[in-house]
């Protein structure tokens, strides 16, 4: 039965989010193919976002959408005698058992994969993101995104790569390659480094999704919780980042009052659980403690500084970057001045000299000690290697006012 | 599922190798022994190849005589050194034994019909 409403774009996204990842995890087991499942789930999704705007969201989407994939299965998979036999045995599937979807969450972020492959991949098979959604956040062709989802699905069938949760040596590392997956994702929505487009707010929804499901999956996993706090400590400032005409506004001149409090109290106390719980610090936790001690603060003025310097002190210790060491100079500016920042900037001049924000943050340093010329150099060089349009006016309106 | 597992040496590798004391490439070799006895039941079948420069090719043009040239079929820096054929469950576990590998640097796996 199906209520005939009109459904919009974002509760689309969240119900084929929801029942695509499990439709694909239960039909992987079932089929033991992972290329044919996929295709299957991908019919279904297509042809569903096609018929839900117009008849409105069934009652029960997963049965819909197995129904769809079930019949569309023993129509197209007639050589394949022995899949068309297990599909003709299935009446109902039952959920998935939770293990199928991390499964197929490990199976996409496999080493042996391209990031690119890994990234399109898991939108696709475990968010149900169509290829031509997929190539909209990109920026990049559908034919360019087909070809890479193509090739990935070729290479897991041939290249023999399991549909496993990894062995327990090897789980840390591979964890490690789904936190980076859904990171990049959440990066590429909250900031997207590509022309056209400031923010990309769809793929910030489906990290945040993907970093909840993982965390359920994974309870004993303090990494997971941390970047999932994180994504939701970045989120809640969404509403104060960009003016009405989409233009970039800094941390400083942010309006605080437009920032989700309730939801940054509940990342941060979300965060401190599972660091009292476990006591492994790790990079998501340490850098989402950062975004706390920002989201907390009533004014930039009374941002504790002091406690951001350490908590950067650990992360160096931990994951050593030279952005990372950059983040940390910008504390260093408000804890200790700006000539003892730029003093830690020298440093970093040779290996980030090809980093829009190396030169930004080397611009203000320098207006603020007085050297307006050599300031005006840094925001050119900084310009002239940024993407981002959010950045690059807020960078020419900078080279305009002096 | 059968892999082969190439092994891939470098120009530094090489040099690594040369510049080694008897006491220590004697170690280097019996590490490699060592790998082989130890996954000896998934190893169907191993090769070591002779060095580089007793490689010879041949191209085969669509028109024309065969070309006979003295060396690799890619001048390159890094040479296949050797070949070992396994059958195992999965990448994970072919990529298990590459990881093991106590040699050259370099490991490609591809799958093997």
């Amino acid at each position: 039965m199906s209520r005939p409403l009109r459904v919009s774009e974002e509760v689309l996204a969240r119900v084929v989010r929801e029942h695509a990842g499990r439709l694909a995890a239960s039909l992987v087991s079932l089929l033991g193919d992972f290329s044919a499942a996929e295709d299957l789930v991908q019919d279904a999704v297509e042809i569903a976002l096609r018929r839900w705007p117009q008849e409105g969201v069934p009652e029960r989407p997963d049965a819909w959408l197995f129904t769809v994939a079930r019949r569309r299965g023993l129509d197209v998979l007639r050589r394949e005698g022995n899949h068309r036999a297990k599909l003709e045995q299935l009446r109902w599937i039952r959920p998935s058992p939770p293990d199928d979807r991390l499964r197929l969450i490990f199976i996409c972020c496999h080493p042996a994969l391209s990031r690119a492959a890994r990234i399109a991949l898991t939108l696709r098979v475990v968010c149900g993101l169509s290829t031509a959604q997929i190539a909209a956040a990109f920026l990049v062709s559908e034919t360019t995104v087909a070809q890479r989802l193509t090739r990935a699905k070729r290479k897991i069938t041939e290249a023999g790569i399991p549909y496993r949760i990894p062995a327990a040596e090897d789980l840390p590392d591979r964890l490690e390659e789904v936190l980076a997956v859904i990171y990049l994702l959440f990066n590429e929505g909250y900031l997207s480094s590509t022309a056209d487009r400031a923010h990309a707010r769809d793929l910030v929804e489906d990290a945040e999704w993907l970093a909840s499901l993982l965390a359920g999956l994974m309870p004993g996993e303090p990494e997971v919780i941390g970047l999932l706090a994180l994504i939701r400590l970045h989120r809640a400032r969404g509403a104060a980042r960009f003016d009405a005409r989409e233009q970039l506004i800094l941390l400083a001149d942010q309006d605080r009052g437009l920032w989700n409090h309730q939801e940054i109290s509940a990342a941060s106390a979300l965060l401190m659980r599972a660091a009292r719980a476990h006591r492994r610090p790790g990079p998501y936790q340490l850098q989402a403690a950062i975004a706390a001690c920002h989201a907390e603060a009533d004014s930039f003025e009374h941002t504790d500084w002091a406690q951001i310097l350490i908590l950067y002190d650990m992360l160096l210790h931990l994951a050593p970057s030279p952005i990372t060491r950059l983040h940390r100079a910008v504390a260093l500016r408000y804890a200790m001045g700006p000539q003892a920042a730029l003093d830690e900037l020298t440093e970093l001049g040779p290996v980030l000299r090809r980093y829009p924000l190396f030169h930004a943050t080397r611009a203000e340093l320098l207006r603020e000690l007085g050297h307006a010329t050599q300031a005006r150099e840094c925001d050119r060089l900084a310009l002239a290697l940024t993407a981002n349009p959010a950045q690059q006016a807020l960078l020419e309106r900078r080279l305009n006012w002096d | 599922m059968k892999y082969v597992l190439m092994f891939v040496e470098t120009e530094e590798y090489a040099r690594e190798l040369e510049a080694m004391g008897d006491l220590e490439r004697e170690a280097a070799y019996a590490a490699v022994v060592r790998w082989f006895a130890d996954n000896a039941g998934k190893i169907t079948h191993h090769t070591h190849l002779a060095p580089v420069h007793t490689a010879t090719t041949v191209r085969l043009p669509r028109t024309g005589a065969p070309i006979v040239i003295d060396g690799p079929f890619v001048e390159g820096k890094e040479v296949v050194s050797g070949f070992a054929e396994v059958e195992v469950a999965d990448l994970d576990e072919a990529l298990k034994l590459a990881r093991s590998w106590p040699a050259c640097p370099i490991v490609e796996i591809r799958p093997a019909r």
